[in-house]
C-alpha cells in the first residue's frame, strides 16, 4: 500500500522553467488548496500545459520549488493527470484500469469491484473487454479519466481534455469532472474554451506568456476583470505581452 | 520446375530423411530465437530506458554485431566448446545444442538492437503517462516490452530468418553429421559440393518455402492481434 | 555458467532440437570430404551399425582439419588419407595406432576440349609439366587436404612450384573436392580429384578424365583411434570397435563391395 501522505496543498514558490533559451514559465507563485475547480486559461503558448506538467512532477523547475503537501518529493501519491492525448495501453479497457490500480498500490482482491465502479462512473461498462485503442475518441478520454480516478486522487490535473472532442463527448467528460469535484477531488484543469471555463470553474488562473497574470474567483474573473489584458482576453482579442 | 524436381519429389513422397532435416532446422533455429529473445528482449529494452556512461558505445557495438559473420561466430563457439576449449567438458561440440548456441549468439544482437529501437520509440509516447501513474522502472520495462509485443515479433522473425539461412556457423560447430546435425543449409552446401546442383537448388526452394511459411503465420498472427488489441 | 548451460539445454530439448538423453552408443569420426562425398560412409555405416549397434557420426573435413579435430579431442577416430601428416599425428602422441585401410587413386580431370593436350597420358608428372608450359588453368584444393598434399607432392616431382610462384593460371580455392570440381568445370580448368568423388560427382558434363593409372596417383587411407591418454573422454572401446571393423576381413569385404555405376571405388589393403 502507498503511504497516505497528502498531495495538497500544491505550492509553487517563485517557480521559473527554462528550456534552452526560452523561458516557459517565470516567477509563478501559486497555492492550490482543496475546493472548487481551478481552471487555467490563457492563449496558446501561455504555459498552461507546462504548469500542469510541473504540478504533476513530470518536470522539475529551473528556479524555485514545487511542493506537494509540504514535500518536495515528486513521486505521485494522491494525484493523477489526464493528458490531452492520453496513451491507451495496448490491452482491453478493463485491463487499462487494472494497470492503473496495480501501480497505485491498490490491493489485488478489490480490483474487480473497483474496475466495475470506475467503468460505471464514466459510462463505459459495455466496453470493458474491448481493446482500448479501438475505442472512439470520447470513449478513450473517458477511459483515461477513469484510469486517473483509479488512483483515488486528491487532486486531478487535466490538460485540455476535451480539445479534440465533439460537444456530446465534451459534455460527458465535463459531467464526470463535475462529479469528481463534487465528491471532493480538487480539479486543476487547463482550457481555452471560455464557455467550458464558465461551466466548470470555481476559480480562474489567467496565464500570459509564462506569467500568472491574474487569479480570481470565477464570477469575479468574468464580471469584474481587473486588468486591461484580461478584459481584452474576455472580449476575444488576441493578447500577448508587450 | 525442372531444377528442383528431385527435391520436390522428396517432399511429395514424404522422404523421412528430408523431413528429419527440416525438423532439425526448424528446431535449432526456433530454439536459438527463443534463447536470443530471452537475452535480447530485456537487454534491448533496458538499453532503451537506462541512461549510463558508455550507453552510446554499447548501442553502436550491438548494432554492428547485427552483421557478425557467421563463420567467425562458429569458430568462436567451436573453440569454446571443443574438448580442448574452456567448456569442453560438456561435450557439446558437433551436437544440435552447439548449433543452437552459435545461432543464438548470432541473432541476439539483432533482436536486442531492434528491441531497443522499438522500445525507445514507444517510451517517448508512454513516458509522461507512466510517470503520472507512478510506474516503477522495472515495471516500465515489462510494460513497454508487452505493449510492443506485435512489433517485437518482427524483430524475432528477423532473427529467425538470419538463423535459418546461415550455414557458416552451424557447419563448423555442428559438423553436418548425417541424421544428427545436418540442417537445410548444410545439406544444400553438401549437395552443391557433390555437384548435384539441381537437388541443392531444390532444397534451397524448400528452405525458402519454410521461411515463407513461418513469416506468413507470423504475419497472420500480427494482423489478428492488431485487429484484437490495436 | 552451469545455470546458463542448463537453460540452453532446456531450450533445445523443449523445441526438440536435441534428444533429452542422447542415445550414447555413438562415436564421432573425423574424416575427409572424399569419403563422404563419394558416398562410402552412407553405404558402410549402416552395415557397421547393424553389426554393432554403434552410431557413427561423421564430420567430413579436409585431412589437415580432420587430424586437427582429432588433436583437439573432438573426434574419437580419424579416417584420412595423407600418410606423412598421419605419421606426424602419431609422432605427437595423439593417436593410438595407425592402420592402412584401403586405397583409391587420383585422376587428373580436365575439360573435354583438353586445351593442354594431355588427355590419354599415363604419366602425371609429364602432364603437369605440359600444363605449366601451356599455362592451362588449374584448380587446386588449397585446403591442406589429403588430395591437396598429394597434388603438391606431384608438382614437386615435376620440379615445379606454381603455388609459390603465384602463377596466374593456378587457382587455389580452399574448398572441398566437389567444390573444386564445380569450379574446374566453370573455369575450364584441370583439377586433381580422387576417383571416388569423381565417379559419384553429379555434374560431370564438360569434364573428363585426362590422366589416370600412374602409380604416383596411388591414394592410401589410414584409420587412427584418438589417444585416450591425451583425451580421456574419447570412447576408446566403441572407437576401437570401428577401427577393428574397417580393417577386419568382413569390413574389408564390405568396402570392396561399394560400387557406383558398376565401378569399385575403394580397394581394401589392410594388413598388406
Amino acid at each position: 500500500m502507498r503511504a497516505p501522505a497528502p498531495d495538497l496543498p500544491l505550492m509553487f514558490e517563485n517557480v521559473s522553467l527554462r528550456a534552452g533559451d526560452t523561458l516557459l514559465l517565470r516567477d509563478i507563485d501559486l497555492i492550490i488548496r482543496p475546493g472548487a475547480p481551478t481552471l487555467l486559461v490563457g492563449p496558446n503558448g501561455a504555459g498552461k500545459s507546462t504548469l500542469l506538467r510541473l504540478a504533476m512532477g513530470l518536470v522539475a523547475p529551473t528556479l524555485g520549488a514545487v511542493t506537494w503537501g509540504g514535500s518536495p518529493d515528486p513521486a505521485p501519491r494522491r494525484r493523477a493527470m489526464l493528458f490531452q492525448r492520453p496513451v491507451m495501453l495496448r490491452r482491453s479497457a478493463g485491463a487499462n484500469l487494472i494497470y492503473a490500480l496495480k501501480h497505485a498500490g491498490v490491493a489485488r482482491d478489490v480490483w474487480p469491484a473497483r474496475v466495475r465502479d470506475l467503468l460505471e462512473r464514466v459510462g463505459l461498462e459495455h466496453v470493458a473487454q474491448r481493446p482500448a485503442r479501438k475505442l472512439l475518441g470520447g470513449e478513450q478520454q473517458r477511459l483515461a479519466l477513469a484510469r486517473a480516478l483509479a488512483r483515488d486522487p486528491e487532486i486531478l490535473l487535466l490538460d485540455e481534455p476535451t480539445a479534440n472532442l465533439d460537444p456530446a463527448a465534451t459534455r460527458a467528460v465535463e459531467e464526470i469532472v463535475l462529479n469528481a469535484a463534487a465528491s471532493g477531488v480538487k480539479i486543476l484543469m487547463a482550457s481555452h474554451d471560455l464557455g467550458q471555463v464558465r461551466r466548470l470553474a470555481g476559480e480562474v488562473c489567467f496565464l500570459v506568456a509564462g506569467r500568472l497574470h491574474e487569479k480570481a474567483a470565477a464570477e469575479v474573473f468574468f464580471q469584474h476583470p481587473q486588468s486591461p489584458l484580461t478584459q481584452a482576453f474576455l472580449r476575444g482579442d488576441l493578447v500577448m505581452e508587450t | 520446375m525442372h531444377e528442383g524436381s528431385g527435391a520436390w519429389q522428396l517432399v511429395v513422397s514424404g522422404d523421412p530423411a528430408l523431413y528429419a532435416i527440416v525438423r532439425l532446422s526448424l528446431a535449432v533455429s526456433l530454439s536459438a530465437v527463443a534463447l536470443a529473445a530471452l537475452v535480447g528482449l530485456p537487454l534491448g529494452g533496458a538499453l532503451a530506458l537506462a541512461r549510463f556512461p558508455g550507453r552510446g558505445v554499447l548501442i553502436v557495438i550491438i548494432n554492428a554485431f547485427m552483421g557478425l559473420p557467421p563463420v567467425v561466430v562458429g569458430l568462436a563457439v567451436y573453440l569454446l566448446l571443443s574438448r580442448s576449449g574452456p567448456l569442453g567438458d560438456y561435450g557439446l561440440l558437433f551436437t544440435p545444442t552447439a548449433m543452437v548456441i552459435a545461432q543464438a549468439i548470432l541473432i541476439t544482437p539483432i533482436i536486442a538492437a531492434l528491441t531497443r529501437q522499438t522500445v525507445e520509440d514507444l517510451w517517448l509516447e508512454y513516458r509522461d503517462e507512466m510517470n503520472a501513474m507512478g510506474v516503477t522502472p522495472f515495471a516500465r520495462l515489462a510494460t513497454l516490452l508487452y505493449d510492443a509485443r506485435i512489433a517485437l515479433v518482427t524483430a524475432m522473425l528477423a532473427g529467425f530468418g538470419r538463423a535459418a539461412a546461415e550455414v557458416g556457423a552451424v557447419m563448423i560447430v555442428g559438423g553436418n553429421i548425417d541424421g544428427f546435425t545436418r540442417t537445410m543449409t548444410t545439406a544444400i552446401a553438401l549437395e552443391t559440393s557433390k555437384g548435384d546442383l539441381p537437388l541443392a537448388m531444390g532444397l534451397g526452394l524448400v528452405l525458402l518455402a519454410i521461411v515463407l511459411a513461418v513469416n506468413a503465420s507470423a504475419w497472420g498472427l500480427r494482423v489478428f492481434a492488431e485487429r484484437r488489441i490495436g | 555458467m552451469r545455470f546458463f548451460m542448463k537453460l540452453i539445454l532446456a531450450a533445445t530439448v523443449a523445441f526438440g532440437a536435441a534428444p533429452a538423453q542422447a542415445q550414447d552408443k555413438s562415436i564421432i569420426v573425423a574424416s575427409t570430404t572424399s569419403t563422404q562425398d563419394s558416398g562410402l560412409f552412407n553405404y558402410l555405416l549402416p552395415l557397421f551399425k547393424a553389426k554393432t549397434g554403434i552410431d557413427v557420426k561423421v564430420i567430413a573435413q579436409g585431412t589437415g582439419q580432420a587430424l586437427d579435430t582429432g588433436r583437439r579431442g573432438d573426434a574419437d577416430v580419424v579416417f584420412v588419407h595423407a600418410k606423412s601428416a598421419e605419421e606426424k599425428f602419431m609422432a605427437e602422441g595423439f593417436g593410438v595406432k595407425r592402420f592402412d585401410v584401403m586405397y583409391n587413386d587420383f585422376v587428373l580431370v580436365g575439360p573435354v576440349a583438353d586445351p593442354a593436350g594431355v588427355k590419354g597420358g599415363k604419366d602425371i608428372v609429364a602432364a603437369l609439366k605440359i600444363i605449366d608450359a601451356k599455362k592451362a588453368p588449374f584448380v587446386s584444393r588449397g585446403d591442406k587436404s589429403g588430395t591437396h598434399l598429394a597434388e603438391l607432392a606431384l608438382w614437386k616431382d615435376a620440379g615445379l612450384d606454381p603455388a609459390a610462384n603465384k602463377e596466374s593460371w593456378y587457382r587455389e580455392i580452399g574448398q572441398g573436392m566437389g567444390a573444386a570440381l564445380n569450379t574446374a568445370k566453370a573455369m575450364g580448368a584441370y583439377v586433381l580429384s580422387d576417383r571416388g568423388t569423381w565417379i559419384s560427382f553429379k555434374g560431370k558434363d564438360g569434364l573428363a578424365i585426362a590422366v589416370e593409372g600412374d602409380a604416383k596417383l596411388f591414394n592410401q587411407y589410414g584409420v587412427i583411434l584418438v589417444n585416450p591418454a591425451k583425451h580421456p573422454h574419447v570412447k576408446a572401446d566403441l572407437g576401437q570397435a570401428f577401427v577393428n571393423y574397417v580393417i577386419s576381413p568382413e569390413g574389408q569385404k564390405d568396402i570392396a563391395g561399394y560400387r557406383i555405376e558398376g565401378q569399385q571405388l575403394f580397394f581394401p589393403n589392410a594388413g598388406k
